[in-house]
């Protein structure tokens, strides 16, 4: 007999997994690519959470929403990537300390 | 099988889409040399949008099974963004070719940019909003670093990826918990359901985040830091465009979201947005006070304006939507001709002038400039009878019959200190030794300063058709 993974099981790994993205943006010092990795853990997160409540409400809306936050996702990391690149060709770094030309 | 959807109240809309498709591929096709007549198709393609959102102004629907919506308010909020940015379009023209950044992608990109505002503001389903926000945002990141050599455009551009990309990922996280907890993804669908039940934590959770992810979109106090390296890293049409047309969309959509599906939770917001707009005020007007480059003063001018405009939804009234919708539509007309003249700014030898102290002596040099410049400074700091005082008189107005009393008296205090900075622009240009070579405003730039500062100094006349129609497209957001 199956047993159902009940719904908060779910909601705590994509709590977890939305704010070590939320973290990854803020205390990483190293490097953009992994803020780019976690930008992409935060979609995930949240894709997690619309499957689950998809399920366990038992609606079609919620697996909808994830395809297209999964689309909206391969788009946005396609220009950070660009914008990267372009970046990385003035400067020759993408160390996110040096990201600081401009402060005040 | 499901009917197909009537596309008659999105013609505006769809109009923009084709557009764009057309105007990328005669761009691709013609290359670089084609940057001037693509602008102006792009142009005639924002008012031809406005028009049809003008002739269909009456006509209120529901389509696309309920994820868009076509009303008053979103009509009004449309026409602002589509005029406001053909307008910019036209300032930025001069500049780019100036500049050796004439490639059609830019007018493009501005299309691209409003179709996704557009989806926003007509919005009525979470899932049409994160689609219109983050075609919206996509668009705006490329604009940002458009001026690829430029080591301080780039990094602008990815500034404002990342926390772009954050906002929308808090913005996100709330429509996911708020879909949990009631269960729908439809703005009415939203109030229904929380009408009937106990407000549970996922909802406060969900409202708070959804808050949090459009504060950022607006660059409101304490979601602001984006704002002033963005704008002083991006190319100064880019910044004008984005102080304009994305704070108009974003404020429409953050209204709709606030009285639409959390209109029967007031209690539960009126606070956050009460704290965001004090925030926004206060640092706009005390932390612009110490800036020397005049893009990054015009950033923090519009977090506090922003400020101001909030205040009108804290008020969570008819009275408090009109007065932002009136607010932005003056912030338009002012801050689009100072715009103008900061984008004219240049000596003779064609160096690019952002410090506020090289405006010394404009007065002399180019009176008609130095005025235009002088009127939108006195009307940003909302002295009457000029534009920005009726402007802050609405939503001060509103906030005070809401019983917002503290609100409205910081608001006043902010008003007070942010006239430093502007009046200090203005003896600047009047009263500091004259540094030679200005050059003259060209034609097209002249024509739209010179528009905007009639606009701003003779408001006070003719105040009735545009407080009016504010007020209809208030009245239609509260039925």
């Amino acid at each position: 007999m199956a047993t159902v993974i009940p719904l908060g099981h779910f909601l705590t790994v994509a709590a977890i997994l939305f704010t070590l993205g939320v973290l990854g943006i803020f205390l990483n010092r190293k490097n953009v690519i992994i803020i780019l990795m976690s930008i992409e853990l935060m979609l995930l997160a949240v894709n997690l959470n619309l499957v689950a409540f998809s399920a366990h409400l038992n609606d079609m809306v919620g697996q909808v929403f994830a395809m297209f936050v999964l689309t909206v996702a391969a788009a946005e990391a396609a220009i950070g990537l660009a914008i990267l690149v372009v970046y990385f060709r003035n400067r020759g770094t993408v160390a996110v300390e040096d990201i600081s030309l401009m402060k005040g | 099988m499901m009917a197909f959807p009537d596309i008659a109240p999105a013609a505006a809309e769809l109009w923009m889409a084709i557009g764009a498709m057309a105007l990328l591929v005669y761009g691709v096709l013609r290359g670089d040399g084609s940057t001037r007549a693509v602008v102006w198709m792009a142009v005639a393609t924002l008012l031809f949008a406005a028009w049809l959102v003008w002739s269909h102004a009456e006509f209120a629907a529901v389509t696309f099974s309920g994820l868009y919506i076509a009303d008053r308010f979103g009509a009004f909020a449309k026409i602002l963004v589509l005029v406001g940015s053909a307008l910019t379009l036209i300032l930025a023209l001069d500049y780019l070719e100036r500049e050796k950044l004439e490639r059609p992608e830019f007018p493009v990109l501005v299309v691209t940019a409003c179709l996704g505002m557009m989806v926003m503001i007509s919005a009525s389903d979470l899932l049409s909003l994160y689609v219109g926000l983050e075609l919206q945002s996509l668009s705006l990141y490329v604009l940002a670093a458009f001026q690829r050599d430029s080591v301080k455009s780039t990094e602008s551009g990815l500034k404002y990826f990342v926390l772009g990309a954050l906002a929308s990922g808090i913005l996100l996280y709330g429509a996911s918990l708020v879909y949990g907890v009631t269960g729908v993804t439809g703005f009415s669908a939203i109030a229904t359901a929380l009408g009937g039940q106990e407000r549970s934590v996922g909802i406060l959770f969900g409202l708070a985040f959804v808050a949090a992810g459009l504060a950022f979109k607006v660059a409101a106090v304490p979601f602001h830091m984006w704002t002033p390296d963005v704008y002083e890293g991006a190319p100064t049409p880019v910044t004008a465009f984005f102080s304009l047309a994305p704070k108009v969309a974003a404020l429409a959509l953050f209204i709709r979201v606030m009285t639409g599906p959390f209109g029967g939770i007031g209690d539960d917001w009126v606070g956050i947005i009460s704290l965001l707009s004090a925030l926004s005020m206060l640092l706009g007007s005390f932390a612009a006070i110490g800036q020397r480059n005049i893009k990054r003063l015009m950033a923090y001018s519009s977090i506090g304006h922003v400020g101001y405009a909030l205040m009108g939804l804290a008020a969570n009234s008819t009275g408090g939507v009109r007065g932002i919708l009136v607010y932005l539509a003056i912030y338009f007309g002012m801050n689009l001709g100072a715009w103008g003249v900061i984008l004219s700014m240049r000596r003779a030898d064609g160096k690019l002038v952002e410090d506020i102290n090289d405006l010394a002596g404009l007065a002399r040099e180019r009176p008609l400039m130095a005025a235009a410049m002088a009127v939108f400074m006195f009307s940003l700091a909302g002295i009457p009878p000029l534009a920005g005082f009726f402007a802050k008189f609405y939503v001060f107005f509103a906030a005070i019959d809401a019983g917002l009393y503290l609100l409205a008296m910081i608001g006043v205090l902010a008003t007070v200190v942010g006239s430093y900075y502007y009046l200090r622009i203005i003896k600047i240009m009047y009263f500091d030794e004259p540094a030679p070579g200005f050059v003259p405003l060209n034609g097209t730039t002249g024509v739209v300063v010179a528009a905007a500062a009639v606009f701003t100094l003779l408001f006070f006349l003719f105040p009735a058709p545009l407080v009016g129609e504010a007020g209809l497209a208030a009245v239609a957001l509260f039925p």
